[in-house]
């Protein structure tokens, strides 16, 4: 059996906070504390859990911005910690981001199609404004809206482009911290189906981070649910929306209204 | 966008186009050669024909005036462009490399902030010799760290942002991302600077030059032609005053319209000073 897409071991990220006092070592913070999950090819795992539960702690370490402090993140069987500052960069490719604001994700004095194309120029990819059309009309965008900027675009729209930055070096995984939090809900639904399309077409895999269960249990195949920095349940969506083993889980989704 | 333009801006920026303007025109035209003299006609009223008078020498003063202003600008931008252009990458660099590289730049350049600028271009005029050049140099470098903290403060705010995180992830390098991010991201923050340190070195120029540290006769300055009219303060008080006057509106000026780009630009910045 070949190894899981993504796979997290054990992953601990610590933060040093300022010194209090001269004489007692500064406080230390764990953000992330001995996580586990295993995302498969092609499926979805939302991660849930209340602000400060080290969501986003954990999505930068499977983006690599940030490395663990003990414990693994395993991209395609390969350790992300081990690679060489130039074997990562080569796989990026493979994995990106979405973001949460959609207003920050893109730069304002960048166009749109230099913006989607940095990933591919990144690779020295060829073709580039070729790709860069298709992946404007995967997101059902305009090839013409290449030559626009940032402020041209609404949130929704804004965000349709980082996903067309994401999706153009035709990655295996892409990872979505609050991808939908900051959009009003009638938009969040249009960028939910967005994704879910997309996935079918490309195969893609999907990491799926949100503090809203609600939205997590519309999209995502596999739930795991975060508390205080630490995994403590993962499993088939429908299982632990129905039978949630951990009274924390239950106290989600009641809060929830489910 | 119907915002007004702020007052400092449009004074600002009536100053520095009539500066700006005499300066350019000199290349062209001045009303008389600046360095004509005419012994029967020294210290000549203001007429038809010498507008502003003559000085002691008999030479035209406003054409003086408009040639030492073309002087001023040239040395003000070669230093603003050399000092400017270094203190940058070094701020650029600082800001990508964090770490002890961050902290030494840093520090280098506090010790820079620290030492009283006129009294370093006065130490290198000694060492090396009274010249333009060497003006043009000593301003420069006093330059370096003023643009090396404005582009690593600028420049470590862009580095938070997620459009950067977006091109790590692409998989681009550091100086990559400078160079496309956040570069052109504190273009604003380091253009209100040059204006405001044009103006600091239109007065060091003036002020090397009050020395006789900067240009050398006969190329026109306004810091010459106030110490050479000092000594004749008495017989000719116009002579002082009015390349005083050009000093203070070119000063004035470009510190008026760096301070009104910076409320265009950043109005939280200009309100919380
Ligand atoms: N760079 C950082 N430095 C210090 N503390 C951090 C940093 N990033 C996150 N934290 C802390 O780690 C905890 C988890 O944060 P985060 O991963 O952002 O949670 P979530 O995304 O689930 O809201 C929070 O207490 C947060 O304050
Ligand atoms: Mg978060």
């Amino acid at each position: 059996m070949s190894a899981p897409l993504l796979e997290a071991r054990a992953v601990t990220r610590r933060y040093r906070m300022p010194r209090e006092s001269l004489f007692r070592a500064p406080p230390v913070l764990t953000a992330v504390d001995s996580a586990s999950f295993i995302l498969e090819r092609g499926e979805t795992l939302g991660i849930v859990g209340e602000s400060g539960s080290g969501k986003s702690t954990l999505a930068r370490m499977v983006m690599a911005f940030e490395t663990p402090d003990a414990g693994q993140i395993l991209f395609d069987g390969q350790d992300l910690g081990q690679l060489s500052a130039g074997d990562l960069r080569r796989q990026r490719q493979r994995f990106q981001m979405v973001f949460q604001d959609p207003f920050g994700s893109l730069d304002p004095r960048r166009s749109v199609g230099w913006s989607i194309a940095e990933p591919l120029r990144a690779i020295g990819a060829e073709n580039r404004a070729h790709r860069v059309a298709e992946a404007l009309e995967q997101v059902n965008l305009h090839a013409a809206d290449a030559e626009k900027y940032p402020h041209e675009f609404s949130g929704g729209q804004r965000q349709r482009i980082a996903i067309a930055r994401a999706i153009v070096t035709r990655p295996e995984l892409i990872v979505a911290d609050e991808a939908v939090s900051a959009l009003d809900v009638s938009v969040q639904a249009q960028i939910l189906n967005l994704l879910m399309d997309l996935q079918d077409e490309l195969g893609l895999a999907m990491l799926f981070i949100s503090h809203d269960l609600a939205v997590v249990a519309s999209i995502c195949d596999q739930i795991l649910v975060m508390q205080h920095g630490k995994s403590i349940e993962q499993g088939r969506a429908t299982e632990v929306l129905n039978a949630p083993t951990q009274d924390y889980t239950k106290s989600l989704l009641i809060a929830a209204g489910a | 966008m119907k915002t007004r333009l702020p007052v400092n801006f449009l004074i600002g920026a009536v100053l520095v186009a009539l500066v700006l303007g005499a300066a350019a025109l000199s290349l062209v035209w001045t009303p008389h050669d600046f360095a004509q003299m005419n012994i029967k006609a020294k210290f000549g009223p203001a007429s038809s024909t010498y507008w502003l008078g003559t000085d002691q020498l008999g030479r035209d003063v406003v054409s003086q005036l408009m040639a030492a202003a073309r002087n001023s600008m040239t040395v003000a931008l070669a230093a603003v462009l050399i000092g400017g252009s270094i203190g940058t990458a070094l701020g650029l660099l600082a800001s990508a490399i964090g770490g002890w590289v961050e902290d030494l730049v840093m520090r280098i350049a506090d010790i820079g902030f620290a030492f009283p600028a006129l009294l370093f271009a006065i130490m290198l005029a000694a060492v090396f010799g009274p010249s333009l050049t060497n003006a043009v140099l000593a301003i420069s470098f006093i330059n370096i760290p003023v643009f090396a903290r404005v582009a690593r403060a600028s420049a470590n705010q862009v580095w938070t942002r997620e459009y950067v995180a977006a091109a790590q992830a692409a998989g681009l390098n550091r100086a990559v991302i400078s160079w496309d991010h956040i570069l052109p991201n504190i273009g604003a923050a380091i253009i209100v600077q040059a204006t405001i340190e044009f103006a600091v070195a239109i007065l060091a120029e003036a002020a090397l030059s009050y020395l006789g540290l900067g240009a050398q006769p006969p190329a026109p300055s306004w810091g010459r032609m106030l110490s050479e009219a000092q000594t004749l303060m008495y017989l000719a008080p116009q002579l002082a005053i009015y390349p005083g006057l050009c000093i203070v509106a070119a000063v004035l000026g470009f510190g008026l319209l760096g301070d009104g780009l910076r409320d265009i630009t950043d109005p939280r910045l200009s309100r919380e000073r």
